[in-house]
Protein backbone atom coordinates (compact mmCIF):
# COMPACT_ATOMS: atom_id res chain seq x y z
CA UNK A 1 0.00 0.00 0.00
CA UNK A 2 0.92 3.43 -0.52
CA UNK A 3 2.72 4.47 2.88
CA UNK A 4 1.35 8.15 2.19
CA UNK A 5 -2.40 6.56 2.16
CA UNK A 6 -1.48 3.98 4.91
CA UNK A 7 -0.44 7.03 7.21
CA UNK A 8 -3.47 9.14 6.15
CA UNK A 9 -6.07 6.23 7.02
CA UNK A 10 -4.45 5.38 10.35
CA UNK A 11 -4.72 8.90 11.33
CA UNK A 12 -8.18 9.42 10.30
CA UNK A 13 -9.38 6.22 11.84
CA UNK A 14 -7.57 7.96 15.13
CA UNK A 15 -9.42 11.09 14.61
CA UNK A 16 -13.00 9.17 14.37
CA UNK A 17 -12.12 7.24 17.49
CA UNK A 18 -11.35 10.08 19.30
CA UNK A 19 -13.76 12.45 18.04
CA UNK A 20 -17.02 10.52 17.44
CA UNK A 21 -16.18 7.13 19.93
CA UNK A 22 -16.01 4.85 16.37
CA UNK A 23 -13.26 2.15 17.04
CA UNK A 24 -12.22 1.02 13.44
CA UNK A 25 -8.56 1.27 13.99
CA UNK A 26 -8.67 -2.74 14.59
CA UNK A 27 -10.74 -3.43 11.55
CA UNK A 28 -8.52 -5.17 8.67
CA UNK A 29 -7.28 -2.50 6.34
CA UNK A 30 -8.42 -4.30 2.99
CA UNK A 31 -11.67 -3.52 3.21
CA UNK A 32 -11.64 -0.10 5.16
CA UNK A 33 -9.35 1.34 2.70
CA UNK A 34 -11.74 0.21 -0.31
CA UNK A 35 -15.15 1.58 1.92
CA UNK A 36 -13.27 4.83 2.99
CA UNK A 37 -12.02 5.31 -0.68
CA UNK A 38 -15.87 4.85 -1.95
CA UNK A 39 -16.55 7.85 1.39
CA UNK A 40 -14.10 9.92 0.38
CA UNK A 41 -15.13 10.01 -3.42
CA UNK A 42 -19.08 10.42 -2.30
CA UNK A 43 -17.81 13.36 -0.22
CA UNK A 44 -16.21 15.04 -2.68
CA UNK A 45 -12.57 14.39 -1.54
CA UNK A 46 -9.17 14.15 -3.61
CA UNK A 47 -7.35 12.68 -0.22
CA UNK A 48 -8.31 10.82 2.87
CA UNK A 49 -6.76 13.70 4.51
CA UNK A 50 -9.92 15.90 3.09
CA UNK A 51 -11.95 13.56 4.27
CA UNK A 52 -10.50 14.34 7.84
CA UNK A 53 -10.96 17.67 7.77
CA UNK A 54 -14.39 17.41 6.59
CA UNK A 55 -15.69 15.14 9.04
CA UNK A 56 -13.83 17.17 11.90
CA UNK A 57 -15.96 20.26 11.07
CA UNK A 58 -19.15 19.13 9.65
CA UNK A 59 -20.52 16.04 11.62
CA UNK A 60 -22.87 15.42 9.21
CA UNK A 61 -20.05 14.35 6.99
CA UNK A 62 -19.37 11.92 9.58
CA UNK A 63 -22.55 10.25 9.22
CA UNK A 64 -22.37 9.78 5.30
CA UNK A 65 -18.89 8.39 5.78
CA UNK A 66 -20.15 6.01 8.61
CA UNK A 67 -22.51 4.61 6.18
CA UNK A 68 -20.15 3.48 3.59
CA UNK A 69 -17.62 1.79 6.91
CA UNK A 70 -20.40 -0.19 8.16
CA UNK A 71 -21.66 -0.76 4.38
CA UNK A 72 -23.58 -4.56 4.82
CA UNK A 73 -25.77 -6.36 2.56
CA UNK A 74 -27.35 -9.37 3.95
CA UNK A 75 -29.97 -11.71 2.85
CA UNK A 76 -32.79 -13.26 4.80
CA UNK A 77 -31.97 -17.24 5.78
CA UNK A 78 -28.69 -16.24 4.27
CA UNK A 79 -26.80 -20.01 4.31
CA UNK A 80 -30.28 -21.71 4.76
CA UNK A 81 -28.66 -24.77 6.24
CA UNK A 82 -27.15 -22.53 9.13
CA UNK A 83 -31.30 -21.80 9.99
CA UNK A 84 -32.23 -25.24 9.33
CA UNK A 85 -29.50 -26.50 12.45
CA UNK A 86 -30.67 -24.17 14.27
CA UNK A 87 -34.21 -25.41 13.86
CA UNK A 88 -33.51 -29.07 13.86
CA UNK A 89 -30.86 -29.43 16.78
CA UNK A 90 -30.69 -26.33 18.95
CA UNK A 91 -35.07 -25.41 18.68
CA UNK A 92 -35.59 -29.18 20.66
CA UNK A 93 -32.97 -28.12 23.45
CA UNK A 94 -34.67 -23.95 23.48
CA UNK A 95 -37.94 -25.49 23.93
CA UNK A 96 -36.59 -26.83 27.75
CA UNK A 97 -36.12 -22.92 28.68
CA UNK A 98 -38.87 -21.14 30.41
CA UNK A 99 -36.86 -17.88 28.50
CA UNK A 100 -34.61 -17.46 25.59
CA UNK A 101 -32.62 -14.49 24.80
CA UNK A 102 -31.16 -14.04 21.28
CA UNK A 103 -28.58 -11.77 20.72
CA UNK A 104 -27.89 -10.31 16.95
CA UNK A 105 -25.00 -9.00 17.09
CA UNK A 106 -23.75 -6.62 14.28
CA UNK A 107 -27.33 -6.73 13.08
CA UNK A 108 -27.21 -4.13 10.41
CA UNK A 109 -30.21 -3.65 8.46
CA UNK A 110 -32.21 -6.86 10.28
CA UNK A 111 -32.31 -9.06 7.87
CA UNK A 112 -31.12 -11.41 10.10
CA UNK A 113 -33.11 -10.43 13.17
CA UNK A 114 -36.36 -11.11 11.35
CA UNK A 115 -35.09 -14.01 10.04
CA UNK A 116 -34.85 -15.62 13.60
CA UNK A 117 -37.97 -14.00 14.44
CA UNK A 118 -39.91 -15.71 11.72
CA UNK A 119 -37.88 -19.23 12.80
CA UNK A 120 -38.89 -18.77 16.40
CA UNK A 121 -42.51 -17.86 15.38
CA UNK A 122 -42.77 -21.31 13.43
CA UNK A 123 -41.56 -23.07 16.25
CA UNK A 124 -44.04 -21.36 18.99
CA UNK A 125 -41.02 -19.66 20.79
CA UNK A 126 -41.24 -16.33 19.67
CA UNK A 127 -43.59 -15.40 22.23
CA UNK A 128 -41.22 -16.31 24.97
CA UNK A 129 -38.02 -15.00 23.70
CA UNK A 130 -36.65 -11.52 24.02
CA UNK A 131 -33.92 -10.76 21.22
CA UNK A 132 -31.53 -7.97 21.03
CA UNK A 133 -30.46 -6.41 17.63
CA UNK A 134 -27.75 -4.16 17.83
CA UNK A 135 -25.41 -2.21 15.87
CA UNK A 136 -22.77 0.52 16.21
CA UNK A 137 -24.76 2.20 13.02
CA UNK A 138 -28.11 4.12 14.04
CA UNK A 139 -29.17 4.63 10.16
CA UNK A 140 -28.79 0.69 10.00
CA UNK A 141 -30.86 0.20 13.23
CA UNK A 142 -33.59 2.06 11.94
CA UNK A 143 -34.08 0.18 9.04
CA UNK A 144 -34.18 -2.54 11.21
CA UNK A 145 -36.79 -1.22 13.28
CA UNK A 146 -38.87 -0.14 10.23
CA UNK A 147 -38.95 -3.81 8.61
CA UNK A 148 -39.23 -2.63 5.10
CA UNK A 149 -37.52 -4.36 1.90
CA UNK A 150 -37.25 -3.74 -1.71
CA UNK A 151 -40.50 -6.25 -2.51
CA UNK A 152 -37.85 -7.83 -4.97
CA UNK A 153 -35.25 -8.68 -2.97
CA UNK A 154 -37.55 -10.63 -0.26
CA UNK A 155 -38.93 -12.44 -3.22
CA UNK A 156 -35.50 -13.81 -3.62
CA UNK A 157 -35.28 -15.12 -0.63
CA UNK A 158 -38.66 -17.15 -0.49
CA UNK A 159 -36.13 -20.43 -1.52
CA UNK A 160 -33.74 -19.43 1.21
CA UNK A 161 -36.65 -20.20 3.54
CA UNK A 162 -37.88 -23.17 2.05
CA UNK A 163 -34.45 -24.53 2.39
CA UNK A 164 -34.39 -23.79 6.56
CA UNK A 165 -37.51 -25.90 7.11
CA UNK A 166 -39.88 -23.33 7.06
CA UNK A 167 -43.70 -24.65 7.36
CA UNK A 168 -44.97 -21.99 5.12
CA UNK A 169 -44.10 -19.06 2.98
CA UNK A 170 -41.76 -15.76 3.45
CA UNK A 171 -45.07 -13.99 2.50
CA UNK A 172 -46.93 -15.10 5.45
CA UNK A 173 -44.91 -12.48 7.41
CA UNK A 174 -45.44 -9.36 5.20
CA UNK A 175 -47.48 -7.08 3.22
CA UNK A 176 -46.49 -5.96 -0.18
CA UNK A 177 -47.08 -2.66 -0.69
CA UNK A 178 -45.75 -0.13 -3.84
CA UNK A 179 -42.81 -2.45 -4.68
CA UNK A 180 -41.79 -2.59 -0.94
CA UNK A 181 -42.39 -5.63 1.61
CA UNK A 182 -43.59 -4.23 4.92
CA UNK A 183 -42.82 -7.22 7.88
CA UNK A 184 -45.33 -7.93 10.26
CA UNK A 185 -44.37 -5.65 13.57
CA UNK A 186 -45.60 -8.06 15.40
CA UNK A 187 -42.45 -10.05 14.85
CA UNK A 188 -40.62 -7.01 16.44
CA UNK A 189 -42.37 -7.15 19.32
CA UNK A 190 -39.90 -8.36 21.66
CA UNK A 191 -36.89 -7.01 20.03
CA UNK A 192 -34.65 -4.60 21.90
CA UNK A 193 -32.60 -2.75 19.20
CA UNK A 194 -30.13 -0.67 20.39
CA UNK A 195 -26.53 1.07 19.50
CA UNK A 196 -23.52 -1.64 21.10
CA UNK A 197 -20.19 -1.83 19.77
CA UNK A 198 -18.17 -5.24 19.88
CA UNK A 199 -15.51 -2.90 19.81
CA UNK A 200 -15.92 -0.36 22.64
CA UNK A 201 -18.72 -1.79 24.58
CA UNK A 202 -19.59 -4.30 27.25
CA UNK A 203 -21.85 -7.56 27.93
CA UNK A 204 -25.45 -6.23 28.42
CA UNK A 205 -27.48 -9.61 29.36
CA UNK A 206 -27.01 -13.00 29.66
CA UNK A 207 -28.08 -14.99 26.87
CA UNK A 208 -28.93 -18.18 25.41
CA UNK A 209 -28.35 -17.67 22.33
CA UNK A 210 -25.45 -15.17 20.37
CA UNK A 211 -25.52 -15.06 16.19
CA UNK A 212 -22.60 -12.86 15.11
CA UNK A 213 -22.15 -13.43 11.35
CA UNK A 214 -20.08 -11.90 8.65
CA UNK A 215 -18.99 -9.22 11.39
CA UNK A 216 -15.65 -10.72 12.62
CA UNK A 217 -14.72 -10.93 8.86
CA UNK A 218 -13.57 -7.00 9.03
CA UNK A 219 -11.43 -7.46 12.39
CA UNK A 220 -7.82 -7.95 12.98
CA UNK A 221 -7.61 -10.73 15.46
CA UNK A 222 -7.07 -8.88 18.91
CA UNK A 223 -10.55 -7.47 17.98
CA UNK A 224 -11.99 -10.63 17.23
CA UNK A 225 -10.64 -12.12 20.37
CA UNK A 226 -12.55 -9.01 22.15
CA UNK A 227 -15.70 -10.12 20.63
CA UNK A 228 -15.68 -13.75 20.92
CA UNK A 229 -14.57 -12.76 24.67
CA UNK A 230 -17.99 -10.97 25.00
CA UNK A 231 -20.21 -13.87 23.17
CA UNK A 232 -18.44 -16.03 25.71
CA UNK A 233 -19.30 -13.84 28.73
CA UNK A 234 -22.93 -13.05 27.72
CA UNK A 235 -23.87 -16.95 26.81
CA UNK A 236 -25.14 -19.09 29.34
CA UNK A 237 -23.01 -22.49 30.20
CA UNK A 238 -24.27 -24.38 27.50
CA UNK A 239 -25.56 -21.09 25.07
CA UNK A 240 -25.21 -21.27 21.19
CA UNK A 241 -23.12 -19.43 19.22
CA UNK A 242 -23.21 -19.00 15.69
CA UNK A 243 -21.03 -17.62 13.40
CA UNK A 244 -20.99 -16.77 9.20
CA UNK A 245 -20.01 -19.76 6.97
CA UNK A 246 -16.48 -19.08 6.57
CA UNK A 247 -15.54 -17.62 10.02
CA UNK A 248 -14.82 -19.93 12.95
CA UNK A 249 -12.91 -19.70 16.43
CA UNK A 250 -9.72 -21.54 14.82
CA UNK A 251 -7.50 -18.49 15.33
CA UNK A 252 -8.54 -17.47 18.35
CA UNK A 253 -7.71 -17.36 21.99
CA UNK A 254 -10.85 -18.62 23.42
CA UNK A 255 -11.43 -21.19 20.95
CA UNK A 256 -11.07 -23.74 23.89
CA UNK A 257 -14.12 -21.55 25.47
CA UNK A 258 -16.46 -23.54 23.38
CA UNK A 259 -16.81 -26.83 21.25
CA UNK A 260 -17.86 -27.23 17.74
CA UNK A 261 -21.96 -28.41 17.56
CA UNK A 262 -22.18 -28.18 13.85
CA UNK A 263 -19.20 -27.22 11.69
CA UNK A 264 -20.08 -26.82 8.51
CA UNK A 265 -22.88 -25.06 9.61
CA UNK A 266 -21.00 -22.93 12.08
CA UNK A 267 -22.83 -23.32 15.35
CA UNK A 268 -20.85 -23.50 18.15
CA UNK A 269 -21.56 -24.27 22.26
CA UNK A 270 -19.74 -22.34 25.37
CA UNK A 271 -18.31 -25.40 27.67
CA UNK B 1 11.72 -6.07 0.08
CA UNK B 2 11.11 -7.32 -3.65
CA UNK B 3 13.85 -8.69 -5.29
CA UNK B 4 14.41 -7.40 -8.36
CA UNK B 5 14.73 -9.79 -11.17
CA UNK B 6 18.06 -7.78 -13.40
CA UNK B 7 16.53 -10.72 -16.76
CA UNK B 8 14.81 -8.97 -19.20
CA UNK B 9 11.59 -10.51 -19.63
CA UNK B 10 10.21 -8.03 -22.03
CA UNK B 11 8.43 -10.53 -24.15
CA UNK B 12 6.64 -12.00 -21.35
CA UNK B 13 5.31 -8.89 -19.65
CA UNK B 14 3.32 -6.71 -22.27
CA UNK B 15 3.34 -3.68 -19.87
CA UNK B 16 7.02 -3.16 -19.52
CA UNK B 17 7.96 -2.17 -23.07
CA UNK B 18 11.15 -0.27 -23.39
CA UNK B 19 10.81 3.62 -22.79
CA UNK B 20 7.34 3.53 -21.66
CA UNK B 21 7.34 3.88 -18.31
CA UNK B 22 3.60 3.21 -17.52
CA UNK B 23 3.85 2.03 -13.99
CA UNK B 24 3.07 4.05 -12.01
CA UNK B 25 2.12 6.98 -14.28
CA UNK B 26 -1.20 7.08 -13.38
CA UNK B 27 -0.38 7.22 -9.72
CA UNK B 28 -1.34 10.60 -7.57
CA UNK B 29 2.10 11.33 -5.54
CA UNK B 30 4.11 8.28 -6.74
CA UNK B 31 7.00 10.50 -6.87
CA UNK B 32 6.69 11.48 -3.06
CA UNK B 33 6.85 7.78 -2.74
CA UNK B 34 10.07 7.21 -3.96
CA UNK B 35 10.93 4.97 -6.60
CA UNK B 36 12.43 1.89 -4.33
CA UNK B 37 9.40 0.98 -2.67
CA UNK B 38 7.04 -1.72 -3.64
CA UNK B 39 3.56 -0.62 -5.60
CA UNK B 40 5.66 2.74 -6.55
CA UNK B 41 7.63 2.87 -9.99
CA UNK B 42 9.38 0.29 -11.66
CA UNK B 43 12.97 0.97 -13.47
CA UNK B 44 11.88 0.53 -16.91
CA UNK B 45 13.12 -2.56 -18.68
CA UNK B 46 13.87 -3.87 -14.66
CA UNK B 47 11.17 -6.44 -13.97
CA UNK B 48 10.18 -7.61 -10.53
CA UNK B 49 9.70 -11.46 -9.81
CA UNK B 50 6.01 -12.63 -9.30
CA UNK B 51 5.07 -13.26 -6.10
CA UNK B 52 1.29 -13.66 -6.90
CA UNK B 53 -1.34 -14.38 -9.69
CA UNK B 54 -4.54 -13.02 -10.02
CA UNK B 55 -7.12 -14.78 -12.15
CA UNK B 56 -10.70 -13.22 -13.13
CA UNK B 57 -13.76 -14.22 -15.40
CA UNK B 58 -16.97 -15.66 -16.09
CA UNK B 59 -18.64 -17.33 -18.49
CA UNK B 60 -16.74 -19.90 -19.57
CA UNK B 61 -14.05 -19.45 -17.04
CA UNK B 62 -14.76 -23.09 -15.64
CA UNK B 63 -13.34 -25.03 -18.63
CA UNK B 64 -10.71 -22.51 -19.23
CA UNK B 65 -9.19 -22.69 -15.73
CA UNK B 66 -9.12 -26.63 -16.52
CA UNK B 67 -7.16 -25.66 -19.33
CA UNK B 68 -4.73 -23.44 -17.19
CA UNK B 69 -4.60 -24.99 -13.89
CA UNK B 70 -3.51 -28.37 -14.21
CA UNK B 71 -0.43 -26.69 -16.16
CA UNK B 72 0.79 -24.98 -13.46
CA UNK B 73 3.33 -26.65 -11.35
CA UNK B 74 3.68 -27.93 -7.46
CA UNK B 75 6.13 -24.92 -6.62
CA UNK B 76 4.46 -21.50 -8.03
CA UNK B 77 3.15 -18.79 -6.28
CA UNK B 78 -0.04 -18.13 -5.32
CA UNK B 79 -3.07 -18.08 -7.44
CA UNK B 80 -5.98 -15.93 -6.56
CA UNK B 81 -9.26 -16.67 -8.56
CA UNK B 82 -12.67 -15.06 -9.07
CA UNK B 83 -14.99 -16.78 -11.16
CA UNK B 84 -18.75 -15.56 -10.78
CA UNK B 85 -20.45 -18.92 -10.59
CA UNK B 86 -23.71 -19.76 -8.96
CA UNK B 87 -23.01 -21.43 -5.55
CA UNK B 88 -24.08 -25.20 -5.47
CA UNK B 89 -21.46 -26.96 -2.85
CA UNK B 90 -19.49 -25.38 0.00
CA UNK B 91 -16.23 -25.05 -2.60
CA UNK B 92 -17.41 -26.35 -6.19
CA UNK B 93 -14.21 -25.08 -7.81
CA UNK B 94 -12.11 -25.97 -5.26
CA UNK B 95 -13.53 -29.57 -5.14
CA UNK B 96 -13.56 -29.78 -9.08
CA UNK B 97 -9.82 -28.82 -9.25
CA UNK B 98 -8.11 -30.12 -6.32
CA UNK B 99 -7.96 -33.80 -8.14
CA UNK B 100 -6.35 -32.38 -11.11
CA UNK B 101 -4.07 -30.05 -9.86
CA UNK B 102 -0.39 -30.17 -8.72
CA UNK B 103 -1.19 -26.77 -6.59
CA UNK B 104 -3.16 -27.67 -3.30
CA UNK B 105 -5.94 -25.47 -3.17
CA UNK B 106 -6.44 -24.08 0.23
CA UNK B 107 -9.16 -23.13 2.14
CA UNK B 108 -9.90 -19.31 2.16
CA UNK B 109 -11.24 -18.01 5.00
CA UNK B 110 -10.39 -14.69 6.93
CA UNK B 111 -6.94 -14.83 8.22
CA UNK B 112 -5.66 -17.58 5.89
CA UNK B 113 -2.12 -17.04 4.76
CA UNK B 114 -1.09 -16.71 1.31
CA UNK B 115 1.35 -18.77 0.41
CA UNK B 116 3.39 -20.26 -2.43
CA UNK B 117 2.43 -23.55 -4.13
CA UNK B 118 -1.44 -23.08 -3.56
CA UNK B 119 -4.83 -22.10 -5.16
CA UNK B 120 -7.49 -19.41 -3.68
CA UNK B 121 -10.66 -19.28 -5.08
CA UNK B 122 -13.35 -16.91 -4.08
CA UNK B 123 -16.26 -18.49 -1.43
CA UNK B 124 -19.52 -17.57 -3.10
CA UNK B 125 -21.40 -14.63 -2.26
CA UNK B 126 -18.19 -12.88 -0.49
CA UNK B 127 -15.64 -10.43 -1.89
CA UNK B 128 -12.06 -11.90 -1.95
CA UNK B 129 -9.83 -9.29 -1.10
CA UNK B 130 -5.64 -9.30 0.30
CA UNK B 131 -4.88 -7.87 3.58
CA UNK B 132 -1.45 -6.22 3.74
CA UNK B 133 0.18 -8.97 5.64
CA UNK B 134 -0.54 -11.12 3.11
CA UNK B 135 -3.66 -13.43 4.57
CA UNK B 136 -7.13 -13.83 2.92
CA UNK B 137 -9.97 -10.90 3.92
CA UNK B 138 -13.64 -11.29 2.74
CA UNK B 139 -16.54 -8.90 2.67
CA UNK B 140 -20.38 -8.90 2.01
CA UNK B 141 -19.99 -5.27 0.94
CA UNK B 142 -22.52 -4.55 -2.01
CA UNK B 143 -22.00 -6.70 -4.95
CA UNK B 144 -19.99 -4.97 -8.04
CA UNK B 145 -21.16 -4.98 -11.12
CA UNK B 146 -23.93 -7.03 -9.76
CA UNK B 147 -21.07 -9.95 -8.40
CA UNK B 148 -19.81 -11.08 -5.24
CA UNK B 149 -17.39 -12.21 -5.83
CA UNK B 150 -16.31 -9.01 -7.74
CA UNK B 151 -12.69 -9.82 -10.00
CA UNK B 152 -12.59 -5.55 -9.29
CA UNK B 153 -12.37 -5.64 -5.49
CA UNK B 154 -9.96 -8.92 -5.73
CA UNK B 155 -6.79 -7.24 -8.51
CA UNK B 156 -7.91 -3.65 -6.89
CA UNK B 157 -6.54 -5.18 -3.32
CA UNK B 158 -4.02 -7.47 -4.21
CA UNK B 159 -2.47 -4.43 -6.75
CA UNK B 160 -2.43 -2.56 -3.67
CA UNK B 161 -0.12 -5.15 -1.67
CA UNK B 162 1.77 -6.73 -4.49
CA UNK B 163 2.52 -3.97 -6.48
CA UNK B 164 5.07 -4.86 -9.12
CA UNK B 165 5.10 -8.35 -8.03
CA UNK B 166 1.21 -9.11 -8.96
CA UNK B 167 -0.10 -10.80 -12.43
CA UNK B 168 -3.28 -10.04 -13.81
CA UNK B 169 -5.09 -12.32 -16.08
CA UNK B 170 -8.73 -11.50 -17.18
CA UNK B 171 -10.62 -14.86 -19.22
CA UNK B 172 -13.60 -14.90 -20.98
CA UNK B 173 -16.88 -13.65 -19.06
CA UNK B 174 -20.58 -12.00 -20.39
CA UNK B 175 -19.82 -8.75 -18.24
CA UNK B 176 -17.15 -6.08 -17.38
CA UNK B 177 -15.98 -6.36 -13.82
CA UNK B 178 -12.18 -7.21 -13.96
CA UNK B 179 -11.23 -3.97 -16.46
CA UNK B 180 -10.77 -1.47 -13.19
CA UNK B 181 -9.02 -4.20 -11.51
CA UNK B 182 -6.52 -4.86 -14.47
CA UNK B 183 -6.00 -1.30 -14.73
CA UNK B 184 -4.99 -1.01 -10.65
CA UNK B 185 -2.76 -3.83 -11.53
CA UNK B 186 -1.27 -2.01 -14.22
CA UNK B 187 -1.32 1.34 -12.36
CA UNK B 188 0.82 -0.09 -9.76
CA UNK B 189 3.84 -1.67 -12.50
CA UNK B 190 2.19 -5.17 -12.15
CA UNK B 191 1.86 -7.45 -15.63
CA UNK B 192 -1.34 -8.03 -17.86
CA UNK B 193 -2.85 -10.61 -19.36
CA UNK B 194 -6.21 -11.57 -20.89
CA UNK B 195 -7.32 -14.06 -23.39
CA UNK B 196 -7.65 -13.35 -26.40
CA UNK B 197 -11.33 -12.38 -27.05
CA UNK B 198 -11.16 -14.04 -30.48
CA UNK B 199 -11.19 -17.26 -28.73
CA UNK B 200 -12.87 -16.68 -25.38
CA UNK B 201 -16.27 -18.48 -25.27
CA UNK B 202 -17.99 -14.61 -24.32
CA UNK B 203 -16.12 -11.83 -25.34
CA UNK B 204 -17.38 -9.32 -23.41
CA UNK B 205 -15.00 -9.23 -20.28
CA UNK B 206 -11.69 -10.02 -22.14
CA UNK B 207 -12.85 -7.40 -24.57
CA UNK B 208 -13.51 -4.64 -21.88
CA UNK B 209 -10.55 -5.75 -20.01
CA UNK B 210 -8.58 -4.57 -23.06
CA UNK B 211 -10.08 -1.48 -23.73
CA UNK B 212 -8.81 -0.54 -20.50
CA UNK B 213 -5.88 -1.36 -20.36
CA UNK B 214 -4.46 -1.65 -23.95
CA UNK B 215 -1.09 -2.51 -22.73
CA UNK B 216 -1.84 -5.93 -21.62
CA UNK B 217 -0.78 -9.04 -23.87
CA UNK B 218 -3.22 -10.89 -25.32
CA UNK B 219 -2.72 -14.79 -25.97
CA UNK B 220 -5.15 -18.35 -26.37
CA UNK B 221 -5.37 -20.25 -23.59
CA UNK B 222 -2.44 -22.33 -24.68
CA UNK B 223 -0.51 -19.19 -24.48
CA UNK B 224 -1.63 -17.63 -21.17
CA UNK B 225 -0.84 -21.22 -20.07
CA UNK B 226 2.99 -20.46 -21.77
CA UNK B 227 3.16 -16.91 -20.47
CA UNK B 228 2.53 -18.19 -16.82
CA UNK B 229 4.94 -21.06 -16.52
CA UNK B 230 7.58 -18.25 -17.94
CA UNK B 231 6.76 -15.80 -14.77
CA UNK B 232 8.75 -18.39 -12.95
CA UNK B 233 11.89 -18.82 -14.25
CA UNK B 234 13.49 -22.98 -13.90
CA UNK B 235 15.53 -22.69 -10.72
Amino acid sequence: MDPNEELEMRLLLDAIYQRFHYDFRQYGMASVRRRLLQGARALGCDTVSGVQERVLHDPKAFIVLLQYLTVQVSDFFRDPGYFLGFRERIVPILRTYPSIKLWVAGCSSGEELYSFAILLREEGLLEKAILYATDINPEALQAAEAGIYPLDRVKAFTQNHQASGAPCSLATYYTAKYGSAVFDRSLRKNVVFADHSLATDAVFAETQVVSCRNVLIYFERSLQDRAISLFRDSLCPRGFLGLGSKESLRFSRHELDFEVVMRDERWFQRR
Amino acid sequence: MTPIDPRRTGNVAGSNSPGSNLAGSNLAGSNLAGSNLVGTNVPPGASVAVEAIVIGGSAGSVSALGELLPGLPADFPPVLIVIHVLPSSPNPLGNLFAPRCALRVADVEPGEPIERGALYFAPADYHFLVESDRRCALSIEPPVHFSRPSIDVLFESAAEVYGPALAGVVLTGASSDGALGLRAVHARGGRTFVQDPATAEARTMPAAALAAVPEARVASLAGLLDVLRGLEPAR
